[in-house]
């Protein structure tokens, strides 16, 4: 006690010189803590350029692939080549290929630019080459739906081919398609004056959106939509296993799991599981699912097993995290009124715990959504053509690509038009993205509660 | 010590509720409580005293098995409850802890209703028959609880809400839902101030009536207001164990004294 209430030696304090006048040490604190917020801002500065610069990049890129060029044409749907017979018989319309078509929309083509006025000196076949191949596979497909319009005209919005779409947004140009053979100064010349009379039409299409990959030739006709269903497809699955395989395990392993070095053991695996590159999991899914079960390849089953595994580790973490954070208080409580540990457990820590085990699996499906290497390596970037699964199981089964997949595989294609959609696609897989994290977010602000 | 006012000591003999035989508590290498030896009898107020770490909630929590939950604490010795071992094998610790319940030194009372946090108990036991009758127990236990009144019209409003010795009085009332023989106490005012711990303390009063309470206090003026009996702990040693009166009066032991009139702890 004697030592602390000695005063000073020559009665001068350690702390001499006035208040109002900061010593040199404390002014270089004060300067060390102004670096330190400088450093801090111009690091948040950094990132949110580099945001910006992310989003104006991805938008400028990718809007274009929502708009699509039009051509209206007035179709003759001749009986003489559609139904020689005349019999409506559908077996017999059906025999008719895309190449019994061509002729007709030829003919509309050449009736079209001949009714506008426009003198051109190109052939027909040029002229009818401003359209997209999937021209006489549309007029087909509503011929087979709609055989009693045979003998009528229709009128049709046709897909123009990619060049002329690409000039139509300003891709293609006069110069730049010196070396083109698909396109000539001619035929943008025959482009300006349909565009003139508004034959021609830039307008958003939502084929892009709901529609089914297109072969390499086509690159207007590419949609996202089967795509999309074979991710979400994946999501389902995801969802379905890894939400209660996780939650169970962690539950086991925060609650009721002996502390011994195997589930140590079993705890520094699950967190180095969590670190292990997808594309592991992707050559797992293809050794294990595949070759050893024969699950079929490129299926949205075997797809969403593989991310369940990569998932599993993400919601695992987190889920735990989340039942840790419970206070033992309430534990104690339930076991105190007599609860049984699952009681106690199942009644009052996991309700508590639920917001931050939802925001953990929403956040590992996103992440799961997004993930492309596993999918290459069990092929689910196949070149999918059809159109909408028609059941549950066939969504499951039939082979699929996903998302990020069929991105990867636009932006491999040769043509700058698929390069275009690679970003528009971009742009649907992170407006999924954000609404996911979105949901997140407002269901741990709500179902937080304060205890 | 003024302000000592002692109770009125009932001292005819009572039937022993739970014997301690030589209890002994390990955490890991760490001998906490060492051959105790304590008899609590029943319709009586037992205060355990003593300086922190001495192990009294140690053992208080050995009396309902709540140290089960702690993976390397292990318990030797006997506790009988109503002469039966409560560390058998056969002893299922769940049906032990309906039978002594338990208010913890935080107020806890579970983030739902304040019906609900009553209720819980009477539910996962099937103490009810129907709705009516779980709504008498719950207005039973409030009243015991002494805070019927102060309730009664937001049952619906959760239990977190209240006032932290609302809180209080709700958790004892819980715990007196299940209809409990032996109520632990562990420091129940530690966290109230001094107008909710003198609520608190007249409940614990009325409830010597039904049941045998064990109660772990820091304040000597608490255990000399409430108890009719009292331990006094150290350093793992159960040091002296009698009447209240006879505790802060003419205590046997010297650490006692020397406890008691501020010189340890």
């Amino acid at each position: 006690m004697s030592d602390i209430s000695q005063t000073p030696e020559n009665g001068s304090s350690k702390h001499a010189g006035s208040l109002l006048t900061p010593n040199p040490r404390t002014i270089k604190r004060n300067n060390a803590e102004k670096r330190f917020q400088v450093y801090g801002i111009a690091a948040i500065a950094v990132g949110l350029l580099m945001l910006v610069v992310l989003v104006t990049t991805i938008l400028g890129k990718g809007v274009g692939a929502y708009s699509q060029t039009f051509i209206t044409l007035d179709v003759e749907l001749l009986e003489k080549k559609l139904d020689k017979k005349g019999t409506r018989n559908i077996d017999d319309i059906k025999k008719v290929t895309t190449f019994g078509y061509s002729p007709l929309i030829k003919n509309a083509f050449k009736t079209k630019v001949a009714e506008l006025g426009i003198e051109t000196d190109l052939k027909l076949k040029k002229q009818a080459a401003l359209l997209s191949k999937s021209a006489a596979g549309q007029l087909r497909n509503y011929v087979i739906a709609n055989p009693d319009m045979i003998g009528e005209t229709v009128t049709f919005r046709f897909l123009t081919n990619s060049r002329v779409d690409g000039y139509m947004k300003g891709r293609v140009s006069r110069d730049s398609i010196a070396n083109d053979k698909s396109v000539s100064s001619e035929q943008l010349d025959l482009v300006d004056e349909l565009v003139a009379k508004g034959t021609i039409k830039k307008t958003f299409n939502i084929d892009f959106i709901l529609g089914a990959d297109a072969s390499d030739q086509r690159p207007e006709a590419a949609g996202m939509g089967v795509s999309m269903l074979g991710s979400l497809s994946m999501m389902f699955v995801v969802l379905g296993l890894a939400l209660p395989i996780g939650v169970a395990a962690s539950i086991y392993l925060e609650e009721f799991a002996p502390q011994n070095w195997l589930t140590d053991i079993i705890e520094v695996n699950i967190s180095n599981l969590a670190a292990v590159p997808s594309i592991v999991f992707g050559i797992l899914g293809l050794a294990v699912f595949i070759n050893y079960m024969h699950l079929p390849t490129s299926a949205p089953l075997v797809g969403g097993l593989v991310l369940t595994l990569m998932t599993l580790p993400t919601i695992i973490i987190s889920t735990r995290a989340s039942l840790k954070s419970v206070p033992p208080s309430i534990r104690d409580a339930a076991l105190g009124v007599g609860a049984s540990k699952m009681q106690a457990v199942f009644h009052h820590v996991l309700p508590l715990a639920a917001p931050g085990i939802l925001t953990g699996t929403i956040i590992g499906l996103a992440q799961a959504l997004g993930e492309t290497a596993p999918l290459l390596l069990i092929g689910m970037v196949g070149f999918i053509a059809s159109n909408a699964p028609d059941s549950v199981a066939s969504g499951l089964l039939d082979p699929n690509s996903a998302m990020p997949a069929q991105i990867y595989e636009w932006a491999k294609r040769a043509d700058p038009a698929f390069y275009e959609r690679a970003w528009g696609g971009i742009i649907i897989l992170l407006v999924f993205l954000v609404t996911m994290n979105t949901v997140a977010v407002i269901l741990r602000r709500r179902f937080e509660r304060r205890w | 010590m003024n302000d000592m006012t002692l109770v009125e000591r009932d001292v005819e003999t009572r039937k022993t509720k739970i014997s301690a035989t030589d209890v002994q508590v390990y955490y890991g290498e760490t001998h906490a409580i060492k051959d105790v030896n304590v008899e609590i009898e029943e319709k009586t107020v037992t205060a355990f005293i003593g300086p922190s770490g001495c192990g009294k909630s140690t053992f208080l929590r050995c009396l309902n098995r709540m140290n089960d939950t702690i993976d390397v604490c292990r318990v030797q010795g006997k506790i009988l409850l109503d002469g039966e071992n409560i560390y058998d094998k056969r002893v299922d610790p769940v049906q032990l802890r309906a039978k002594v319940g338990m208010v913890f030194q935080k107020p806890n009372p579970f983030p739902k209703s304040i019906y609900d946090n009553v209720a819980y108990g009477p539910r996962i036991h099937g103490l009810a028959r129907d709705k009516a009758d779980l709504d008498d127990i719950v207005e039973k236990s409030l009243r015991r609880g002494a805070i019927w009144n102060e309730v009664k019209d937001r049952l619906d409003a959760p239990g977190t809400g209240l006032s932290g010795g609302q809180q209080q009085r709700l958790c004892i009332a819980r715990a007196v839902a299940t209809e409990p023989e032996v109520l632990l106490m562990d420091e129940p005012c530690s966290a109230l101030d001094p107008i909710a711990t003198a609520q608190v303390e007249e409940l614990i009063d009325e409830l010597r009536q039904s049941y045998s309470v064990v109660i772990v206090t820091h304040s000597m003026q608490q255990a000399a207001r409430v108890s009719q009996k009292t331990a006094f702990f150290h350093l793992g040693n159960l040091v002296e164990f009698g009447e209240t009166g006879q505790i802060f009066t003419n205590p046997r032991d010297p650490r006692t004294e020397s406890y008691i009139t501020g010189r340890i702890g």
